[in-house]
C-alpha cells in the first residue's frame, strides 16, 4: 500500500529534477542564515550557485556530529525562533545531546513521512496502533503519533515501560500494529509469556521496529514470536526522526528512502569518496526540505548500501539495506577492513555462541594481530581440550572465509567480558601507531 | 551406578584455581579427587567431590561454566601391574580412554583410577568380566 502515489512512485528523472530544484534551495538558505555553513562552505571554496547539477552536492562539506555539539544548542538553527514549534534531542549517550528544531510546515513534512511510512508497513485508517517507542525528547514516540493521526488511524500513545500494563492493553484494546524497538518487541514477548498471554490471540498483524541495529536473525525471532510481519524502519533525529526510510509489508527487502525529501548518498568511511550504487560503506543524508534544522552531506556513520532498482511494491524510491554496523567501529587489519558487527554475525552463525564477545588489536611486530575473545557457554563447553580447540579452530576458519582476514580465537570464561548498560565496548585496539 | 564428574572452564591466569578452592572451602565441599588439563591459554578443571549438586549450584552462581561428566572409577591393588592390567583388558576390546587419572585410598592399600570413555557401557561390561572392582558413584563421594 502506498500513501503517496505521486511521490513515491514518481519516475526517477521528474524526481530528481525536484531534488535538484530544493537541494539548491536549502543550499542558498543556509549559506545565508547559518554561519557555520558558510564558514565551510567558504573554506570548501564552493557558492550556492556552484550547485548546478545533482552531482555538486559532492562539492559540499561533510556535516559530523561534532558540528552539531560544538554548535549547541541552537547554533544549526536556520530560522529565528519564533518559527520554531517543537524541540527535540538525542540521547548524548557520548557527551551532551543534540538538539534539533521543527517549525510547523517540519511537523507537517514529518507527519506525511511517517504516514507513508505507517502506510508501506501495511497500516490503514481502521488499525490502532500501540506506540510503544519513547515520547518526549526522543523523536520515536511523537514522530509515529503524528503520522498515525495524519493517516486516520487510531492510536495508543502508550510510551515506553510499565510492560505488564502494555500487554494488558494489547489483549483488551486489540490494537493491530505494534511500534517500538526491536530488543523491546522482544521484552513485551518474553513478559507475555510469564503472563500467560499468547500473541496468536492477539490482533496484531505487523511490527515498525527501529532506532536500534538489528539483524535478519531477530526478524524471524520477532516474527516467530509476535506472529507479525517485521519491518525495519531508518531515521535519526540530526535529519528528521523515524520516517526516513521504511521496509514495505509487500517484499521486506531493504528500505525505500523518501528521497523528494532527502537525499541519501554512500562514501567511503575513510577517504570520503562517493561510491556507486551497491557498493557499501557509510550513509549521508541531506535533507531538501527542512526549514528549521536543515543538514547538509551529514554523516550517519551507518553503514549500508543503495538499490536503486524499483520494488515490487511499485515505488521507485532509492533502497538502503539494513544497518550493517557502524563506520566509526571498523578497523583495519593488515589492510583489510573488518567492521565488529561483520565478526558477530559469523560468531552467531558458527555454533550457539552467546553474543558476548571481544575484538583485541595489536601490534606483533609489524604486523596486526586480532584475537577474538568469545566466552564459553554450557552449550559449548566440554571436558575435553580437543574440543574446546576445535571450536576455536572452526570460527577462526569461517572469519577466514568470510573476512579474509587471519584471526585467533580464544575462549574466555563466562562474564570475563565487560558489559555495559549502553553500549558494549567490542574493540580494543593497543596498537600504538 | 557410574561416577558423576564435574568439569570447569578456566582462563589460564593466576589465581583462577585458588578461586575456585575458596568457593569450595566456604561451601564445606570436599574434594575426592582432581585433574587439570590445560592449553597454554585455557584449562579444564575435573573434580570428583562429596557433594555434586552443591557444587554446581555454588559455581554457576559465581558464573562458571559446569559441566557434568559420567566416568567410571575402578579400584585396583596399589602395587606394580595394577594399571596395566585394566588396560589390557580394554584394548582388547578396543576400547578407546579419553582421559583417566588416579589417587591412592587412605588405607594406602588400594588405588582409583578414573576413567572417562567415550562408550561407558562397554567399557563397564568388560571390566566387570575381568572381575574389576568398579566403585558406585555414592561410594566414591562418601569416600
Amino acid at each position: 500500500m502506498i500513501f503517496n502515489e505521486e511521490f513515491e512512485t514518481m519516475p526517477r528523472e521528474a524526481l530528481e529534477a525536484i531534488q535538484l530544484r530544493r537541494l539548491q534551495a536549502t543550499v542558498a538558505r543556509v549559506y545565508n542564515t547559518v554561519p557555520f555553513y558558510r564558514r565551510r562552505f567558504d573554506e570548501a571554496g564552493v557558492k550556492p550557485e556552484d550547485i548546478r547539477v545533482l552531482a555538486d552536492l559532492h562539492k559540499l562539506p561533510f556535516t559530523y556530529k561534532n558540528d552539531l555539539r560544538d554548535n549547541y544548542p541552537y547554533g544549526m538553527f536556520a530560522v529565528p525562533m519564533d518559527l520554531v514549534t517543537r524541540i527535540h534531542a538525542s540521547s548524548g549517550t557520548t557527551g551532551k545531546p543534540t538538539v534539533v528544531g521543527y517549525t510547523a510546515r517540519d511537523i507537517q513534512t514529518w507527519a506525511e513521512l511517517m504516514a507513508r511510512t505507517l502506510t508501506a508497513a501495511g497500516t490503514r485508517k481502521e488499525d490502532i496502533v500501540h506506540n510503544a517507542y519513547g515520547y518526549g525528547l526522543f523523536t520515536g514516540g511523537l514522530g509515529v503519533h503524528y503520522g498515525a493521526e495524519k493517516l486516520g488511524a487510531s492510536v495508543i500513545p502508550i510510551s515506553g515501560g510499565n510492560t505488564k500494563r502494555q500487554v494488558m492493553i494489547m489483549k483488551d484494546f486489540g490494537p493491530t500494529v505494534l511500534t517500538c524497538t526491536p530488543s523491546y518487541a522482544l521484552h513485551v514477548a518474553e513478559a507475555a509469556e510469564e503472563m500467560g498471554v499468547s500473541f496468536r490471540d492477539l490482533k496484531f498483524k505487523a511490527g515498525i521496529f527501529g532506532a536500534e541495529p538489528w539483524s535478519e536473525r531477530m526478524r524471524q525471532e520477532i516474527e516467530r514470536k509476535l506472529n507479525v510481519k517485521a519491518m525495519d524502519v531508518y531515521g535519526l533525529s540530526e535529519v528528521m526522526g523515524p520516517g526516513v526510510a521504511i521496509e514495505c509489508i509487500e517484499a521486506q527487502n531493504g528500505l525505500h528512502v523518501f528521497e523528494d525529501h532527502f537525499i541519501p548518498e554512500i562514501i567511503h568511511p575513510r577517504t570520503g569518496e562517493a561510491l556507486p550504487y551497491g557498493t557499501p560503506g557509510e550513509l549521508v543524508f541531506t535533507t531538501i526540505t527542512k526549514e528549521a534544522f536543515p543538514v547538509i552531506r551529514y554523516r550517519t556513520r551507518d553503514l549500508s548500501v543503495l538499490h536503486p532498482e524499483p520494488c515490487r511494491c511499485g515505488r521507485t524510491i532509492v533502497r538502503m539495506g539494513r544497518i550493517q554496523g557502524r563506520s566509526d567501529d571498523m578497523l583495519i587489519i593488515r589492510g583489510v577492513n573488518v567492521f565488529p558487527s561483520q565478526i558477530e554475525s559469523v560468531i552467531m552463525e558458527t555454533r550457539q555462541f552467546a553474543p558476548h564477545y571481544q575484538l583485541m588489536v595489536e601490534r606483533v611486530g609489524n604486523l596486526d594481530q586480532l584475537t577474538v575473545l568469545v566466552e564459553v557457554n554450557e552449550g559449548m563447553f566440554s571436558d575435553e581440550i580437543k574440543n574446546l580447540q576445535s571450536i576455536e579452530r572452526d570460527l577462526e576458519k569461517n572469519i577466514r572465509e568470510t573476512l579474509g582476514v587471519t584471526t585467533r580465537v580464544k575462549l574466555v570464561e563466562p562474564k570475563s567480558i565487560q558489559r555495559s548498560e549502553g553500549k558494549a565496548v567490542r574493540v580494543i585496539d593497543k596498537r600504538n601507531i | 551406578m557410574n561416577v558423576k564428574q564435574i568439569s570447569i572452564f578456566l582462563e589460564n591466569k593466576p589465581g583462577r584455581l585458588a578461586e575456585v578452592t575458596r568457593i569450595f572451602e566456604e561451601s564445606q565441599i570436599n574434594i575426592r579427587a582432581l585433574a587439570l588439563a590445560d592449553t597454554s591459554e585455557f584449562g579444564i578443571l575435573r573434580l570428583i567431590v562429596n557433594d555434586n549438586e552443591k557444587a554446581q549450584r555454588m559455581l554457576k552462581d559465581r558464573g562458571y561454566t559446569v559441566g557434568v561428566t559420567e566416568v567410571v572409577a575402578v579400584e585396583v591393588e596399589d602395587r606394580p601391574g595394577g594399571l596395566h592390567r585394566i588396560l589390557a583388558a580394554l584394548s582388547k576390546d578396543h576400547i578407546n580412554v579419553e582421559y583417566m587419572y588416579a589417587f591412592v585410598r587412605q588405607s594406602g592399600r588400594n588405588a582409583v583410577l578414573i576413567f572417562r570413555f567415550d562408550d561407558v557401557a562397554s567399557a563397564v561390561k568388560r571390566l566387570a568380566a575381568e572381575g574389576m572392582r568398579v566403585i558406585d558413584g555414592k561410594d566414591l563421594y562418601a569416600m
